[in-house]
């Protein structure tokens, strides 16, 4: 939960008020929240994912080493990308 | 992998550790806290207190948010899952967490419906999808996945779902260590700050611990060698006779945190006069509560809960790891009648706990450290 998990914006989706947008989240496609950087995201932009929520946008080089950071987690980042993966935050 | 080398790079974890040492006063012990589990993970991980030297002692704080759930409010989610209709939701790491009738994973097995989420929307859409149960989102967190639960209820409230509402236990930072700085039991020369917390907060929530306590605080990133910079950020103010908040994390924390998550968390939120912490006991506003607007989203409001303090295990030292009074392996339940599979305490129930990072990584140390003492 405390975790950041790194995602790419493939799209911003017209649904919930603009609230959402398919993020590319270690090679699964996701919808992600983005209402707390609103007006600030595009296609292709990089951002730190916590439980469902983006919650700051990042370069590229960042967003790598959040995943770096993510893999030394081991078990804990199996578990979390497991949840990520059932979560369905329409 | 292209970029991350830089942050591993050995030649650099060397150079910067022999700054490090070269900043030291002889014969001064100097004792840093990280206040964040996720730094207490990748210093055990990676080994980076075998980089310092000697004298300097990183004491692990309250930073994890399961760690610090008392057990009267496991055994409150458990009172609220057990009442007919109700489908109770809550993060993975909750799930294990021992409360004094067992943990979430029994009460289901005595056929409570409780419900493991990665997010508090995916518990936003069970409601959607079970319109004749009460779903409850157990929240917990510091402000990292508060916004999170703000906007989750904020969704709710535009949708109309009436059959959702949020068990709120979301905890706020900076009490808890001011509780820690208050403690006469330690004595701490710096503080590294949380990471993820920052991204939300900021880092001039932190000003008081330099104005007020003469502390210096610097806020870190992940990596072993961002713990390791900030460090060396610490014991360069340190010897400079300087005191300030300073951000090696520049990369992702703001100065002024997030303004959209803290304009969230203060429509939907307040403080609580008080919320019982474990280990720390009651600490006055150090926690979130629905304003008055959103009040009917209070599952504390919605359904009755024994709310009874129920004290921890006899053999239970989390509090005293809690406010780094005591390492994990002085515990004396550590890593024999308390281990990941089986936890006594919290500490030892979240991977970032230190307890757990300790049991997982921790046992080369151990042993070092063992041999100073002998
Ligand atoms: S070993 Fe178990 S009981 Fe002891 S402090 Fe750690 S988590 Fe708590």
């Amino acid at each position: 939960m405390c975790l950041a998990i790194p995602g790419q914006i493939a799209e911003l989706l017209p649904e919930a008020g603009g609230q959402l947008a398919m993020v590319d989240v270690v090679g699964v496609k996701r919808k992600v929240n983005i209402g707390l950087l609103e007006g600030d995201l595009a296609p292709g932009d990089w951002v730190l994912i916590h439980v469902g929520f983006a919650m700051s946008k990042v370069d590229e080089r960042e967003a790598a080493e959040a995943l770096a950071v993510l893999e030394m987690m081991g078990q804990a980042f199996d578990e979390e990308l497991q949840a990520v993966a059932e979560s369905d935050p329409a | 992998m292209r970029f991350v080398d830089e942050y591993r790079d050995p030649d650099l974890a060397r150079a910067l550790s022999a700054q490090i040492a070269a900043l030291t006063e002889p014969g001064r012990h100097y004792k840093v806290m990280e206040v964040c589990g996720g730094h207490t993970h990748a210093i055990y991980r990676y080994g980076v207190h075998d980089l310092l030297p000697d004298n300097i002692e990183l004491v692990h704080g309250p930073g994890c948010p399961v760690c610090v759930i008392p057990m009267g409010r496991v055994d409150d989610g458990i009172a609220i899952a057990e009442q007919p209709g109700v489908i109770l939701t809550c993060f993975g790491d909750m799930m294990r967490v021992p409360g004094g009738r067992g943990s979430f994973l029994e009460a289901n097995a005595r056929g409570a419906d409780i419900r493991m989420v990665y997010s508090p929307l995916d518990a936003l859409r069970i409601a959607r999808e079970n319109p004749d149960r009460q779903v409850v989102f157990s929240a917990i967190g510091f402000e990292t996945t508060a916004p999170s639960t703000a906007l989750t209820v904020l969704r709710a409230e535009q949708e109309g779902v009436e059959n959702f509402s949020v068990m709120c236990s979301h905890v706020t930072i900076i009490p808890a260590i001011k509780a820690i700085l208050d403690s006469p039991d330690l004595r701490l020369d710096a503080f590294i700050g949380p990471g993820h917390v920052s991204t939300v907060i900021g880092c001039r929530p932190y000003e008081f611990i330099a104005r007020e306590h003469g502390k210096p605080v610097v806020c870190a990133g992940f990596e072993p060698l961002d713990v390791l910079q900030s460090v060396h950020m610490i014991m360069r103010q340190l010897a400079e006779s300087r005191c300030e908040v300073e951000n090696q994390y520049g990369r992702v924390v703001r100065w002024d945190g997030n303004p959209l998550a803290l304009k969230a968390l203060s429509q939907v939120f307040e403080l609580r006069p008080f919320f019982e912490w474990r280990g720390l006991g009651s600490i006055p506003q150090s926690a979130l509560r629905f304003t008055a607007g959103y009040a009917r989203f209070d599952a504390e409001q919605r359904f009755e809960l024994p709310g009874v303090q129920v004290a921890d295990p006899k053999a239970c030292q989390c509090g005293e790891v809690l406010k780094g009074v005591l390492k994990p392996w002085e515990c004396k339940v550590f890593g024999t009648a308390c281990t990941p599979e089986t936890p006594i305490g919290t500490c030892m129930v979240s991977s970032e706990g230190a307890c757990a990072a300790y049991y997982n990584y921790g046992q080369y140390s151990r042993q070092r450290l063992d041999l100073q003492v002998l």
